[in-house]
């Protein structure tokens, strides 16, 4: 006979399973050449959704929403780039791919490829934003 | 109709822009090096249905400006450079001992426009009246120079969903040099606002400050009869003295400059220290002075608006409802063992 219990933790697993899938975002596969588009809105100086898994090989164009009254920074990269940033003088961003700015109120966009799996970081590095929690991951899966 | 004190205290510092980087963290930081801020103290007082509301914004030098944005309960009829002794005399009050919201009633939280209600010059002070939902109070505050620290967005909404009203005070360094103003000297200001229960932000001093700053401050009420807030005693929040307040402090407020609508006794002196870490500040001081001894947990930010505790009380001036969502994590493992058989 099956111990009560076990069904409840193996219900808690499926249902933990299922909640993991609806919060990753799960994107294009590999190779695909049209970019896929996620939204992303930045509400009290955090991003959502923050997380996210994509295929090695996509390329993903983010549009950002900026909601709060305060310019934010949307910065794709691992931990060295996300260092230089942290202590760049750099006023604004938008000419490499996965970095831009989004003033206070607007809508910016940038497109990034993911071409190795691993995890990639995003933050943002306005004064003080990035200390604050202001961050986000990307899981790129084969 | 009793008449409650009001305390408002406590200011919430954000840097105003100028020659120089902003660095939007705790503090006040000046284009030619670092500008602290002096502990602040606020006097709340009612009386005849009118809040008398008075801090003092202090410096300790630097230069180019700096500001505050100060959540308030109502819309002031009156902003005047405040006395020149009250919260000195409070302080000498309650220093030799040393060694409970009313529910505010949201109002247009979803402002998405500012309205510039009252403007004025006190000292090297500049005064402004706001009324406006969160963003668009941001988004003013940074039109005119103000840097906001990352925690501005949620603090603001925080507060705007309670009441739409907001106070904000650009202190030119400067110009206070031109004056003559010494490091330390503070501006007291003096605001009459109609007001029907205290009620005292204290979350707003967090604005800014990483988790474990520690913020300190002072909070006095003069009510008419000893009131009942919440929360009670907590780590960061300190009663330091609860008693009628003695004849001779009440003559000697009543003296200084704009306090002769004080009565002459028959009040009660509260002061309540905080000496908190910044990230335990999430809580805000409701007071009951109706004699229910019933404080608001809406209004001190300990409940969600709309929950069992849903203030009854009469709202003067339409007070925001606090819509604080309370977001109750849960996440539990199972751990289960196969039982023998």
């Amino acid at each position: 006979m099956v111990d009560p219990a076990l069904k409840v933790v193996a219900r808690f697993a499926a249902t933990l399973a299922a909640a993991a899938i609806l919060l990753g975002v799960v994107l294009a596969a590999a190779g695909s050449a049209t970019p896929q588009t996620v939204t992303v809105t930045i509400r009290h100086s955090k991003f959502g959704p923050a997380h996210y898994t994509v295929r090695r090989g996509a390329t993903v164009r983010f549009v950002i929403t900026n909601t709060d009254p305060i310019d934010h920074e949307f910065i794709l990269g691992d931990e060295a780039v996300q260092r230089r940033h942290e202590t760049g003088t750099e006023p604004a961003h938008g000419l490499v791919p996965g970095e831009v700015s989004v003033p206070a109120g607007a809508v910016g966009e940038t497109s990034y490829r993911f071409s190795r799996a691993g995890v990639v970081l995003i933050g943002c590095h306005a004064p003080g934003h990035y200390p604050y929690g202001m961050r986000g991951k990307v899981l790129v899966v084969y | 109709m009793l008449r409650a004190l009001h305390q408002i205290g406590l200011v919430l510092l954000v840097v105003v822009a100028g020659a120089a980087p902003a660095l939007a963290c705790a503090g006040l930081i000046g284009p030619n090096g670092a500008v602290n801020l002096l502990k602040t103290t606020t006097l709340a007082a009612h009386h005849n249905g009118v809040e008398h509301y008075v801090t003092a914004f202090s410096f300790l030098g630097g230069g180019g400006q700096f500001g505050s944005i100060v959540p308030l309960p109502g819309i002031p009829t009156k902003v005047e450079r405040g006395g020149d002794w009250t919260l000195q005399r409070l302080i000498r009050e309650t220093q030799l001992e040393l060694e409970e919201l009313g529910a505010l009633r949201s109002r247009a939280a979803a402002n998405d426009s500012v309205r510039v209600i009252l403007e004025t010059r006190i000292d090297a002070l500049d005064i402004t009246i706001l009324e406006g939902g969160g963003t668009a109070v941001g988004r003013w505050a940074r039109e005119h120079g103000f840097v906001l620290p990352p925690d501005a967005p949620e603090i603001l909404d925080f507060y705007a969903s309670r009441s739409p009203i907001f106070m904000a005070a650009r202190f030119d360094a400067d110009a206070a040099r031109r004056r003559e103003q010494q490091i330390g000297d503070g501006t007291p200001i003096h605001l009459t606002i109609p007001i029907k229960n205290p009620w005292v932000p204290l979350r707003i001093l967090a604005l800014g400050k990483k988790s474990s700053d520690v913020v300190r401050a002072d909070v006095y009420l003069l009510t008419d009869i000893r009131p009942a807030f919440l929360p009670r005693a907590l780590g960061g929040l300190i009663l330091r003295h609860s008693a009628p307040a003695s004849p001779q402090l009440m003559r000697d407020l009543r003296a200084d400059k704009g306090m002769s609508w004080m009565p002459a006794g028959g009040m009660w002196l509260t002061h309540l220290a905080i000496n908190s870490a910044a990230g335990d500040l999430t809580y805000d001081l409701a007071v009951d002075v109706s004699g229910r001894g019933r404080p608001s947990r809406v209004a001190a930010g300990l409940e969600p608006v709309g929950g069992p505790f849903m203030p009854a009380l009469p709202i003067l001036l339409g007070f925001p409802l606090i819509t604080v969502g309370v977001v109750l994590g849960a996440g539990s493992a199972l751990l289960a063992r196969r039982r023998p058989d």
